[in-house]
């Protein structure tokens, strides 16, 4: 079958077997690889993209489905050289280590940051619930989300919460 | 926050690795293609211990776009897959006459591309006759059933803590003194059976791998997601005949290990095989569901520990009997994982110790190292029985921990199984943690938060840790590669080279899977030689480019690898320091190294930079008359010793008595590995740590039925920890560093797992003690924890 959609603002078709999932053809046909493939039953949400602006798991999605669609993926997100904020964030919070389940972290935290420039810790921790990160125990990537919170809001991010600065460790 | 220019040690630098990363330009294995590639799939068994009568190729080999289908007539003579610590059965490359767990492979279907691949795979017929399985570790050791219909026993070994190196250790045994302490009047004897659960690892990152085999060339070159590419490769050429340099093997970014990618794997030989038969790269890319059979499982013990000890906390003795399930066969270390454990049996504390534990095989997938291997199980024991011991004779649990440490003077201090532990400061490092969160009001709140009814418990562990297995001699007891062609120890290595242009080249030994290694690694050669971190490149994970390779994994990264880079940057610095010298007409003993360049001490003023430095190298007519050209070094680290970092970690939840639910309030860790290269990413370390460790004491659990199916091989039963499982982490430390490496470092990685599994059930059980609940074995699920409050309640 025939599909054409709009990826990262360039059009784009292909022809796929009915079977075929939105992720394989982002994968494949486009050769945009950000997007990643983690499990098969949408809980891992490594697969995470914008679908006409909302946050989508593309591995339960059919490339038909997206026929007309306007799609974003994490290699669409930063404008230019200008990363978007959630990307620097994470850059600045450490908030990825093996980076596998960044880019669908990244595409879930700023469609949330979208609706809210302002969450909570516990607005940001529910909010990215349907993705997970076996690395980093969560803890920098709310924080990188709070420092991107910060920036769109035109705000000073706060301090990093390293352990640097401790007094006292060696006895 | 910026990027500083020549990060000394100890700084706060980004990380180099994440502008590709945070843009979806990191490349994986699954993100590589090359022309021409066909895809594998297997087919796997859905029983657990059956005979296989026949398998019928032929429909699936008819199918268009097939191009082959392959069994063990095809592969039987490349033999059993290699394994580093071969006791018990080994795996065949593809089942052959039977399968021993459910899932294993039984054929390969290899086809233009993966959706065609699985249509043929659908469609190979397997004749099976079923035969009882034996899935329980305890059934296992009553020898009813055999995992392996022509083995003699499911026993494979018992590991003694008293002997368990005959030969070279000779050691005394504590059970008489032990059963002697027990006699006494003045004792208590404190005893539980607890269960240490079976685990599946899931690195985001399912495993992949590419094979492409050039007969023009007689060289395959292999993409893996692998921690120990040097291995694999030696794997690769021990089992098809070649030499190790003809096999170059990559791991590229690797999305997460935790030591499931800490093994040579079947597929792994098998796409090799398969591009050598057809001549085409081949890939095999694991689904999520098939890694709980394709990759191996941890943990899985069933012990009972027992502490023997004075009514005023001196404990007399501390032993365990436990069985270990090493799942349907033996691969990379798995019959060694149990005596990582060993290696910490005691924790912190300087008692007389009784271990043994009984090695299995179950009609189950193998198990093997995952975060911490052996050393977390090790710790639960302790830990528990030591909170069960402070409970029964009503001690402070801090203070009973506090009267068996080993103490600071003590160090190196020697342990009941005969090793040396580098250095340690278990009450400082203690006192720290119970300072920082205010232990004694911690437990105010608590008594007040009973009185109004809530269920407030407060969990304490402290862990010791042996990461960068040390000294050589250990690669004789199995830890080292040479099962895989390639005989070594767990040596370091490290390649500093200063191009032409000034900028540097660093090659490492490594395999990470997110650790960070390049931006480390480029603090390190950026404090020795004042090369900017920016100007610094670091490779690791590539066959052809590092001289030599272990691997990344038990924590050992930046204590060996590490190590062999420090010194490698020395040895450039000493030939640097010379051409310096005779750039500037002093002593190459004034020469020092800052900010991009070298000047002589006490002229900072006169410098030349690390291009002009590079310059000279390469131009030897420029240098100091006979001095080699070029301007590089490689050292390869042996320590004389692991490192042996330690830490105390606390926990404060909350138990609903009505829902059996467990919030976590608080989690408060206070580590210490050493000096800290980059805290950031130690905290990171630290962080992730305590979540595998949250996820096996809440959530997370292996659960096979009686017949050997596996219940939970997707995330749907197989729940992680998220976000909003998660309390915010809060970090402190404390610094004693080693002398087992120049930089005083030790390993980070397995720690936070390690310290967390027990401090959080020790919470939950310290809520519910006033309810009359003394154990309720992991995970600590909603149903469990009402469970057992209503068993105590009667």
């Amino acid at each position: 079958m025939q599909v054409s959609m709009t990826v990262n603002g360039s059009e784009v078709s292909g022809d796929v077997e009915p079977r075929t999932l939105l992720v394989h053809f982002i994968r494949e046909n486009l050769r945009l690889t950000g997007t990643h493939v983690g499990c098969e039953t949408s809980y891992c949400g490594a697969c995470t993209i914008h679908v006409d602006g909302t946050p989508v798991k593309s591995c339960t999605m059919l490339a038909v489905q997206a026929n007309g669609a306007n799609i974003t993926t994490v290699e669409g997100l930063a404008d230019g050289d200008n990363l978007h904020p959630v990307q620097e964030g994470f850059w600045e919070r450490h908030g990825l280590q093996c980076g596998f389940c960044t880019p669908g972290m990244i595409m879930s935290a700023s469609a949330l940051l979208a609706e809210n420039d302002n969450p909570s810790e516990d607005e940001i921790r529910h909010g990215i619930e349907g993705n997970l990160c076996r690395c980093t125990g969560y803890h920098n990537i709310v924080r990188s989300i709070e420092y991107a919170a910060a920036k769109m809001r035109g705000e000073e991010p706060a301090p990093p919460d390293w352990t640097q600065d401790f007094e006292g460790a060696t006895a | 926050m910026t990027t500083t220019s020549t990060s000394a040690m100890g700084g706060i630098v980004r990380r180099k690795e994440d502008p590709a990363l945070i843009a979806g330009k990191g490349r994986y294995v699954d993100d590589i293609k090359l022309n021409g590639e066909a895809a594998a799939v297997f087919v796997r068994s859905p029983f657990a211990h059956a005979k296989i009568n026949s398998i019928d190729t032929s429909a699936a080999t008819a199918m268009d776009g097939v191009l082959a289908v392959y069994t063990a007539e095809d592969t039987r003579h490349l033999g059993d897959l290699l394994a580093q610590v071969a006791v018990g059965s080994l795996r065949p490359l593809l089942a052959d006459g039977a399968v021993h767990h459910a899932g294993e492979a039984v054929a390969m279907v290899v086809a233009e591309n993966a959706y065609i691949a699985k249509d043929a795979a659908d469609a190979v017929m397997v004749d099976y006759d079923p035969l009882p399985a034996v899935v329980d570790m305890k059934d296992a050791v009553k020898d009813e059933i055999k995992a392996h219909e022509d083995a003699e026993s499911n026993v494979l070994l018992t590991w003694y803590s008293h002997d368990w190196w005959p030969g070279v250790f000779e050691l005394e045994d504590h059970r008489p003194a032990i059963a002697a302490a027990k006699e006494r009047d003045d004792v208590v004897v404190v005893s539980q059976e607890m269960t240490n659960q079976r685990l599946i690892p899931v690195a985001i990152e399912p495993r992949a791998v590419l094979a492409d085999y050039n007969s023009g060339y007689g060289r395959v070159n292999v993409w893996s997601s692998s921690q120990i590419p040097h291995a694999l490769a030696g794997a690769i050429a021990k089992t098809f005949g070649m030499t190790s340099h003809d096999v170059h093997v990559v791991a590229p970014e690797v999305g997460g290990g935790f030591g499931a990618k800490l093994n040579v794997y079947p597929d792994e030989m098998l796409v090799v095989f398969a591009s050598k038969e057809l001549s085409r790269p081949v890939r095999w890319t694991e689904t999520r569901r098939e890694a709980a059979y394709s990759t191996i499982q941890g943990r899985g013990w069933v012990g009972t520990a027992t502490i023997t000890g004075t009514k005023d906390g001196e404990i007399l003795g501390y032993e365990l009997d436990a069985i270990a399930d090493m799942g349907a066969y033996s691969q990379n270390f798995t019959v060694a994982i149990p005596v990582l454990g060993l290696y910490v049996a005691q924790g912190q504390y300087n008692v007389p110790l009784a271990w043994q534990i009984t090695c299995v095989h179950t009609n189950t997938q193998t198990t093997d190292a995952y975060r911490g291997a052996g050393r977390p199980e090790a710790i639960y024991y302790v830990e528990r029985i030591i909170d069960m011991y402070a409970a029964a004779i009503g001690m402070d649990p801090a203070d009973v921990r506090k009267k068996n440490f080993f103490k600071k003077d003590e160090f190196p201090a020697t342990t009941a199984i005969g090793l040396t532990m580098d250095s340690g400061n278990y009450e400082y490092n203690l006192d720290t943690l119970l300072e920082d969160v205010d232990y004694d009001g911690l437990r105010k709140m608590q008594k007040d938060a009973r009185d109004e009814g809530r269920y407030i418990g407060i969990g304490l562990s402290t862990y010791v840790e042996v990461c960068g297995f040390a000294p050589s001699v250990l690669a004789e007891f199995g830890f080292g590669w040479d099962a895989y062609g390639l005989p070594t120890s767990f040596s370091g290595s490290g390649l500093v080279r200063v191009n032409p242009d000034g900028s540097a080249t660093v090659i490492i030994g490594t395999g990470p899977s997110g650790q960070g290694h390049q931006t480390t690694w480029a603090q390190v050669v950026s404090e020795r030689l004042g090369i900017p971190v920016d100007a610094i490149r670091v490779t690791h994970g590539d066959t052809f480019e590092s001289p030599t390779g272990v691997g990344t994994f038990g924590s050992r990264s930046a204590a060996v690898d590490g190590a062999a880079t420090y010194e490698a940057a020395e040895k450039v610095r000493m030939k640097a320091a010379e051409l310096v010298a005779h750039m500037l007409e002093a002593s190459a003993e004034d020469i020092q190294f800052a900010d991009g360049g070298a000047h002589v001490a006490g002229s900072p003023g006169h410098t030349v930079t690390w291009a002009e430095i590079a310059e000279v190298a390469y131009k030897p007519h420029k240098g100091p008359e006979g001095l080699e050209a070029g301007l590089e070094a490689h050292a390869v680290f042996s320590p004389g010793n692991a490192t042996w970092p330690f830490g105390s970690h606390l926990a404060v939840v909350e138990v609903d008595p009505g829902t059996g639910d467990v919030k976590i309030l608080r989690y408060v860790a206070v580590d210490d590995c050493g000096n800290r290269i980059n805290p950031m990413i130690v905290d990171g370390q630290i962080h992730g740590g305590i979540a595998q460790g949250v996820g096996q004491a809440l959530f997370e659990e292996a659960i096979y039925d009686e017949n050997g199916n596996l219940l939970t091989g997707s995330l749907v039963d197989y729940p992680l920890p998220t976000a909003g499982d998660l309390p915010a982490f809060e970090l402190g430390w404390t610094n004693t560093p080693t002398d087992v490496n120049p930089m005083g470092v030790k390993g980070i990685g397995e720690a936070g797992t390690i310290g967390s599994a027990q401090t959080i059930v020790n919470a939950v059980v310290d809520a519910v003690r006033p309810l009359g609940v003394t154990h309720i074995d992991m995970p600590l699920r909603p149903r469990k924890v009402w469970d057992a409050i209503q068993k105590a309640r009667g």
